[in-house]
């Protein structure tokens, strides 16, 4: 795609996105556009690890889960009283000031990143060390764990889970104002991904993806470099985290801070239909799968996480490139790829005749 | 803490947790050994090894609920299991065998969470266990009790451990499996026909598992969602006992066991399955520490 084409598209996009909640049939499912927004922030943080460095994370969602409690524990307490607050979640809800429910969301959504980054940090430089394998089981308990321990901690509400503030009527309607702060959030994430794929950063990651003792041989700190990427994929998914719990207003401990059977399965295979390690596949997959999730849980009454599982399966194994990742090997000129037609039919002919 | 005190003032209980842990580690023993066989001889980490063992667990309770005594599960469930193992590897697992890490990894992953959506389906989410029917025994003046079932338990891990040894020294599949295992390249060159190695080595492991999920079910209580722990159990034995070494898996099951008990005890039975995940990143960070340090020594 060529320069002018590119940012026509990236044009189009952004206006497009700008102007669904102004479109009034779709005014009702705004806080599905809402949701649409989170599932691209899952599949693109996921896709830091998971596909641009090759490593399994399947816990990622405690990232989620720490930015939405460590949001919603900061909006509680700036505020209110404990008591206060108990009383007021039994009986009439929280008023807030739009100001005070500004900086609270802010200060909380800062808070909680810094802690997604912190608990990044000191459990990678200790996992990361090893290689794929021990960190995606690793990982896998991690997520179980965290929800385990949010279930029996009181200060956070336990099993009974948080009731975060409603939004005060002064910022408008929850629809709108949840869609375009997602928005804005999905939109950082890329921008901010896009450029750190694009340089020197997104070129040790793919090293590491792609020959990690190499990478390692050739003087490349390999272990700094994947804690820095899961720092990173941590932040962004505990600010969409910290969002998450005001849209959805309570927050239960396994169902939703570290929704591990669902939303914790559903950035993997996101990312994964969309094509890993690809900018845009994370994005499209997502959309896709967002799109037609509408299908899975109206037709298949209960059976839908199994179609889940067996998607997955049918994925990874017959269709790792992704969406994107075969478009991408179908027409590798259009992705900015020199080929060479010489070889490439030598090579082709050579494949046919295995 | 304060079950702490108890231990102290009264040590017949930490026999009891000893002798109940130990039991029990048996059972893992055997997953683990599965785990630690797929491991050696495909180069895969099978995520949904705890699911067999939960399958085998359902398999079980299906033959006590048509009104069959639980222990004819064990044979049964291994049988199946072979079987629906058999069949996994010749549609999924076959295809990702020579691929990297990354890809058989998320592949299991979505089996396990396949079969445990599907028992979550079939059998309902609640917690269920076969009553075996066997009493149970009264040792030091009736102050520790062990059910019999979990000595039946044990000795059937033995007579199964014993049968496993000696299928790999003697048995022309089993040397086939341990070549298959040490050069799979060079045991194609000899003849060897290493899909069908793979495909039994796959079936087998499902079978240990099926078998163990008959054990669990009886002695213990199984749930469609808590195959999980058991394949972090096993991994977390393979990596302390390391690769190919069967005292060590043996011995770190049987430890593992016991930790669980004395933890479930002092912590709360709430946290059992928090312990075992906590302990798992902590045996990984401490593994990682002695790497880096064999790593400096070589610089």
């Amino acid at each position: 795609m060529n320069g002018g084409g590119k940012i026509a598209l990236y044009l189009g996009l952004a206006v497009a996105a700008l102007l669904v909640p102004q479109v009034p049939f779709l005014q009702p499912y705004l806080i599905q556009f809402a949701f649409l927004w989170v599932m691209i922030l899952f599949a693109m943080t996921w896709d830091v690890m998971g596909g641009q460095m090759g490593y399994n994370s399947f816990g990622n969602i405690v990232f989620f889960g720490v930015g939405m409690y460590a949001t919603a524990v900061v909006q509680r307490d700036l505020y209110f009283t404990v008591e206060e607050y108990a009383n007021v979640a039994g009986g009439e809800q929280a008023a807030l000031t739009p100001a005070e429910y500004l900086t609270g969301l802010a200060l909380g959504m800062g808070i909680g990143g810094m802690l997604a980054v912190l608990i990044a940090a000191v459990l990678g430089s200790g996992i990361l060390g090893l290689r794929g394998h021990y960190f995606a089981i690793c990982t896998l308990g991690l997520g179980i764990a965290a929800g385990e321990l949010a279930s029996g901690w009181d200060y956070i509400g336990a099993g009974s889970g948080l009731v975060t503030p409603l939004l005060p009527d002064a910022l408008g309607e929850r629809g709108p104002f949840f869609y375009y702060v997602f928005l804005v959030l999905a939109v950082i994430t890329f921008l901010v991904l896009k450029r750190l794929y694009a340089g020197q950063f997104g070129l040790a990651i793919n090293a590491i993806r792609d020959d990690e003792d190499k990478a390692d041989a050739l003087g490349l700190h390999a272990t700094r470099y994947k804690t820095v990427a899961w720092c990173v994929s941590g932040f962004f998914l505990a600010l969409a985290g910290g969002v998450f719990g005001n849209l959805v207003i309570f927050i239960d401990p396994t169902d939703v801070a570290f929704a591990g059977p669902t939303f914790g399965v559903w950035m993997v295979l996101m990312a994964i239909l969309g094509g890993k390690g690809t900018l845009w596949g994370p994005v499209i997959g997502a959309t896709v799968f967002h799109l037609t999730q509408e299908f899975f849980w109206t037709y298949l009454f209960g059976w839908q996480r199994v179609a889940l599982g067996l998607l997955i399966v049918v994925v990874v194994v017959f269709f790792p490139l992704g969406i994107v990742g075969w478009l991408r090997e179908r027409w590798p000129q259009r992705f900015g790829e020199m080929v060479d037609e010489d070889a490439r039919r030598v090579q082709v002919s050579l494949e046919g005749e295995r | 803490m304060g079950n702490l005190e108890i231990l102290i003032q009264a040590p017949i209980f930490s026999v009891q947790l000893l002798i109940d842990g130990l039991l029990v580690g048996s059972i893992f023993a055997l997953a683990a050994y599965g785990m630690a066989l797929l491991w050696g001889v495909m180069n895969i980490i099978n995520i949904s090894q705890g699911d067999y063992v939960i399958l085998g667990g359902y398999v079980t309770l299906t033959l006590y609920n048509a009104g069959i005594h639980p222990l004819f599960g064990v044979p049964v469930a291994a049988v199946v299991l072979f079987f629906v193992g058999w069949a996994i590897y010749r549609v999924v697992i076959f295809r990702v065998v020579d691929r990297d890490l990354f890809i058989s990894i998320l592949a299991t992953f979505g089996i396990s969470i396949l079969l445990q959506q599907l028992m979550d389906q079939i059998f309902g989410a609640d917690i269920q266990s076969a009553e075996s029917g066997l009493g149970t025994l009264f040792l030091f003046d009736d102050r520790v009790t062990v059910g019999q079932i979990k000595l039946v338990a044990l000795a059937v891990v033995i007579v199964v451990s014993v049968s496993l040894v000696l299928f790999f020294k003697r048995s022309r599949m089993g040397q086939a499996i341990r070549a298959t295992a040490q050069n799979a390249r060079a045991a194609r060159l000899m003849g060897i026909n290493t899909d069908r190695v793979y495909a039994m080595t796959f079936a087998m492991n499902a079978a240990i598992c099926g078998a163990a999920g008959a054990l669990v079910v009886m002695t213990w209580v199984i749930q469609p969602f808590i195959g999980l722990a058991y394949t972090i159990r096993s991994f977390m034995i393979v990596v302390v006992a390391g690769l190919g070494n069967i005292a060590g898996v043996v011995a770190a099951a049987l430890g593992l066991g016991a930790a669980e008990q004395f933890a479930a005890f002092l912590l709360g039975a709430e946290f059992q399955i928090g312990f075992v995940f906590g302990l798992l990143v902590v045996i990984l960070l401490v593994r990682n520490m002695n790497l880096k340090r064999q790593r400096r020594v070589l610089k």
